[in-house]
């Protein structure tokens, strides 16, 4: 994660779909064009949709982490539409 | 090469303003690029005043209040009838005799208890409509009569406040809506009110109660996209529809440059009340 300039973390693993895209849209939203926000989120349904969410909004995806515990960091940096 | 720094606090700022039930309950306004948080932010910061708690009213309020805007007003000085319950949705059967304003606040609060409602149970007049517009950012034109329709706009024109006109009979409805120094006003495309008899009310006439919900929620609408600022608003336009027909039509609406009311050689200063035709009158 040393790579990237992290500006934000949101935590969507204590919500589900489509709470867990929404939750991370609210955080991009209150970054600013060219921030970086790192989403920390569960296997499954959130690492599925997230992502391709994230994208259809033209944010661009920088790395996806696959963390020991199972869990997921989504880098995006924040790109207005 | 600089580590990353976890700012907690700053997305402490989002989660005060989101709870993750608000998240839950707005998830699909906030999904939509046109509104997203900001739009919704705005929609409960907003303040909506609904002048009628009939067939309009009834499914404006309850998606208004459904869509989270913070603080609705609504007025009425009726009480509800068994005759109402055709059509204005946010009453039911046990609430027959109560006043329409608290039948309508407990409907509203059923679905969000998170906005608040004010009730004005009284007849709106020229003696009261500016002090009670003037708190709201938009209003919603729910009335079934010629004379308050001209009060509405008069009053709304002259506080300068954005508003959403109406009106049905049988299987057809119109809306268009007013926003100050823009398109024109309800007196620009309808100069007075007819004269009495000549037009029956929705009570003589009888009307769908679909037609109501229709276009009621196309007020609701209305409203949203204002508060939100997405897409075009019906200014400058009037929306027909036919309901036997399944039609709808937009009909241009230039402004008058002589209006009464909204131009420079205005003659009207201050709100006043027309003869309500005695079928009106209960």
């Amino acid at each position: 994660m040393a790579e990237f300039r992290i500006t934000d973390t949101v935590d969507i693993t204590d919500v589900v779909c489509p709470v867990t895209f929404v939750k991370a849209k609210v955080a991009l939203e209150e970054l600013e064009e060219g921030e970086i926000l790192s989403i920390h989120m569960n296997d499954g349904e959130p690492v599925q949709n997230v992502p391709r969410s994230i994208k259809e909004e033209g944010h661009r995806v920088l790395k996806l982490i696959h963390n020991d515990d199972g869990t997921y960091d989504l880098i995006v940096q924040k790109t207005e539409a | 090469m600089r580590m990353p720094v976890l700012r907690a606090a700053s997305f402490e700022r989002n989660s005060m303003a989101f709870t993750n039930e608000q998240l839950e309950r707005y998830s699909r306004h906030i999904i939509l690029k046109e509104i997203g948080p900001k739009g919704q932010k705005k929609l409960m910061k907003a303040k909506v005043l609904i002048i009628g708690a009939g067939g309009l009213g009834a499914p404006a309020a309850l998606y208004l209040a459904a869509a989270g805007v913070g603080t609705i007003g609504i007025a009425d000085a009726d009480s509800v009838d068994l005759s109402n319950l055709q059509r204005q949705v946010i009453h039911s059967t046990a609430d027959i005799g109560r006043p329409k304003v608290e039948s309508a606040r407990d409907s509203m609060l059923a679905i969000n208890p998170e906005i608040t409602v004010h009730t004005y149970h009284e007849y709106i007049t020229s003696e009261n409509i500016s002090a009670i517009i003037r708190d709201y950012d938009f209003i919603l034109d729910g009335t079934d009569n010629f004379p308050a329709k001209f009060l509405i706009n008069d009053a709304c024109v002259l506080e300068e406040k954005p508003f959403s006109h109406a009106g049905i009979i049988r299987f057809e409805g119109q809306l268009m809506t007013y926003v100050p120094g823009e398109g024109p006003c309800y007196r620009c495309v309808f100069k007075e009110p007819p004269p009495k008899d000549a037009v029956p009310t929705c009570r003589e006439a009888g009307v769908v109660g679909a037609v109501a919900g229709v276009i009621g929620c196309l007020q609701a609408m209305e409203a949203v996209k204002y508060i939100t600022g997405a897409g075009d608003l019906l200014t400058g336009r009037l929306l027909t529809y036919n309901a036997l027909r399944s039609q709808f039509r937009t009909v241009p609406l230039p402004r008058d440059s002589h209006c009464a009311v909204c131009s420079y050689e205005r003659t009207i200063h201050v709100p006043f009340d027309y003869e309500l035709p005695t079928c009106d009158l209960k």
